[in-house]
């Protein structure tokens, strides 16, 4: 199959206990412990003081990494499609609305419904940053991350346009959390361009293969103590990255496709 | 403005609503004018609504090696990949062109969430999930995703998208995607969405559920009616007598709920299908409106319609057919245009009794008969997430 080229001219990441790409590098390096205690999620500083109280977690994280990546980038955000990507949602709001039309259906918030669709935080990122661009809202359960990534991916050397991705997804709550296993959260923003520019961190190169891939395990004890998210599988990619050099990785899609990745730091020498 | 696009022609196509079974029953509606809605008969405590409800979930065959994950949406996966000989035509795909070349992209708002409803109906003593309901993939939204993967022995790239009303309009995009790059030879697409408690609550408590059967566009139109539908579509490349030829996607940037005043995000969305389709409004013969019967949707979509379409071209919502299938709608909806590609039939807007005076001649009552060569469907959902999708029809094969 043909492989395919991005730059990653912007890169975020957010976690309770790295809350920001330099924490996050400095802990996969072994240079930094993890944040003890954990911080706060983010105010989502886009939003209206009013929405931004009541935003949920899965939005504030969201629009934290994505605001981040964005400056990065040095793009405006008006410019960028979007493609965001999470395994469960707003996995609070579900338990929320589950347990309420148990006990009362009548009582549902509205502002609570509309902010459980899947798309929410696309969402609220296109409000409040006036983009009226293409966004879309994606899952492919524990292979989120790398299904996002494939699409936007394909976006960008399908159109020639730079794309801006996400992935988030935060702990299960309520009985719910008895079958789902995602804990904590975590969040990840990449703005992926089709030339290389004055931004470009690094060049990725892209391709499917068709093969049964076993999901590479995080390495760092600080990644591992991460795993615990459904986005998970963005974490040796990160770890890769933060290490500084060129490196292949093969992120599972499916039982017999994988997302084959080849990184390569744009400060290397050509 | 985006670049024209290769043409992918569809080479199979179904939906299952409260219409019916496959789209023979959904055509005998539309030329019938007959609306498949009835009184709210679903759940514990019904609400004081009409409901486009698909019967026979209940009592159908399951596959047994995908127990885990029965549930209502499920099931009307399965029941709607049967109907038209889907599955057949799929899995023939599949063994053409192999397993790891057919991509699967679906579209879905709730999938499984009335499950995860059950489970909190029936916790066991210890407040967790009874045992029959305890599997994960049962209580995410990829839960489609997989199951029709499954069952398809696809194992191409597999996605389901999730933005609401909008998300089995954008399959086709992302899919036209993976085809001209070449990371598939041949796709399907659809969606799926079943009834259940969170869209009647949920809907109800924004105020947007009618109490009556929806009728779009009339002065007097107060809300929804909720649906439940499967359709799924196969995309290859090349020409045929059915072909998807444009799209456009956009976000409102304006509200959660409620759509942009002067419908800026829509017509965004028309710009960029039109301009991938080489078309301008005069070309389009028949226009599938999102028409829910919402006060604002309805007001913005009638406006668009008359600044930017010729009299000749007829335009309808067939939401009073098969009720608002949320995440299905795309696929329906879809279905329905290329129905009126394939048959020259140009659905008309059942329920509706008088067009709210902003309505300009394009949108029409009732169902009329003549060639179509293209029709549009409009496709906006929460979060201000706008598709369009253009269809034609190409020489026979």
């Amino acid at each position: 199959m043909s492989r395919h080229r991005v730059y990653v001219d912007g890169l975020a990441c957010w976690s309770p206990r790295t809350p920001d790409w330099p924490s996050a590098r400095a802990a996969f390096r072994g240079e930094a412990a993890l944040l003890d205690p954990p911080v706060r999620r983010p105010a989502p500083e886009l939003l209206a003081p009013t929405e931004r109280r009541r935003a949920p977690d899965t939005v504030a994280i969201a629009l934290e990494v994505a605001s981040r990546a964005v400056a990065q980038s040095g793009r405006l955000a008006t410019e960028l499609p979007s493609v965001f990507s999470s395994a469960h949602g707003d996995l609070a709001i579900n338990d929320y609305m589950c347990a309420t039309l148990v006990a009362e259906p009548g009582a549902i918030s509205p502002t609570r419904f509309h902010n459980s669709v899947h798309n929410a935080a696309a969402g609220y990122w296109t409000i409040g940053t006036g983009c009226m661009q293409a966004s879309t809202a994606l899952t492919a359960y524990l292979n989120s991350f790398a299904q996002g990534l494939l699409e936007a991916a394909s976006q960008c050397s399908a159109d020639h346009h730079s794309v801006l991705m996400v992935a988030y997804d935060i702990a299960a709550l309520g009985p719910l959390a008895s079958v789902t296993t995602s804990r904590e959260m975590l969040a990840v923003a990449f703005v992926l361009a089709p030339e290389r520019g004055p931004r470009s961190i690094g060049q990725l190169d892209w391709q499917l293969v068709t093969a049964a891939v076993s999901a590479p395990r995080a390495r760092s004890p600080a990644a591992q103590a991460l795993a615990v998210n459904a986005i998970a599988d963005c974490l040796p990619l990160l770890e890769g990255i933060a290490d500084g050099s060129s490196f292949e990785l093969e992120l599972p899609l499916d039982a017999a496709l994988a997302l084959q990745l080849a990184w390569k730091p744009c400060n290397e020498p050509e | 403005m985006p670049a024209r696009i290769s043409p992918l022609q569809i080479t199979a196509y179904t939906a299952t609503t409260a219409c019916g079974h496959g789209k023979t029953s959904l055509h005998t509606a539309l030329a019938d004018e007959r609306s498949g809605l009835r009184r709210n008969d679903f759940g514990v405590h019904p609400l004081d609504t009409w409901i486009g409800r698909v019967d026979g979930l209940e009592a159908l065959d399951f596959p047994a090696a995908f127990s885990e994950i029965d549930c209502r949406n499920n099931r009307l996966a399965w029941y709607g990949l049967q109907a038209d000989d889907f599955i057949d035509q799929a899995i023939a795909a599949r063994d053409r062109y192999s397993a790891g070349r057919v991509a699967l992209v679906l579209g879905t708002s709730t999938s499984s969430i009335g499950a995860t409803e059950q489970a909190y109906r029936e916790l066991d003593a210890d407040g967790n999930f009874p045992a029959s309901l305890a599997s994960p993939i049962l209580h995410t939204p990829h839960s489609l995703g997989i199951f029709v993967q499954g069952v398809l022995g696809l194992q191409g790239p597999c996605v389901t998208v999730a933005t609401a009303c909008s998300s089995s309009a954008k399959v086709f995009a992302q899919a036209e995607r993976l085809l001209r790059l070449g990371l598939a030879d041949a796709a399907i697409v659809g969606g799926v969405d079943t009834l259940c408690g969170s869209v009647l609550f949920g809907f109800n408590s924004l105020a947007l559920v009618s109490a009556q059967p929806c009728r779009p566009f009339d002065v007097a139109r107060n809300g929804i009616s909720i649906g439940e539908a499967a359709g799924f579509a196969l995309l290859e490349r090349g020409h045929g007598a059915l072909q998807l030829i444009g799209y456009g996607e956009s976000s409102d940037a304006h509200h959660m709920s409620t759509p942009h005043p002067e419908g800026l995000g829509a017509e965004r969305a028309l710009d960029d299908a039109l301009a991938r389709a080489g078309l301008d409004g005069t070309d389009i013969d028949y226009i599938n409106l999102h028409g829910t019967a919402s006060e604002k949707n309805d007001e913005v979509e009638a406006a668009l319609v008359a600044r930017r379409f010729p009299a000749s071209t007829h335009a309808s919502s067939t939401k009073g057919y098969t009720g608002h299938t949320l995440g299905a709608a795309g696929i329906v909806e879809a279905s329905i245009a290329l129905l009126a590609l394939e048959t020259g039939i140009r659905p008309g807007t059942v329920n509706t009794s008088t067009l709210d005076p902003r309505c300009g001649p394009q949108i029409r009552l009732h169902t009329g008969q003549a060639p179509v060569r293209h029709a549009l469907s409009n496709s906006f959902g929460f979060g201000g997430n706008n598709c369009v999708l253009v269809f034609a029809h190409g020489e026979t094969p």
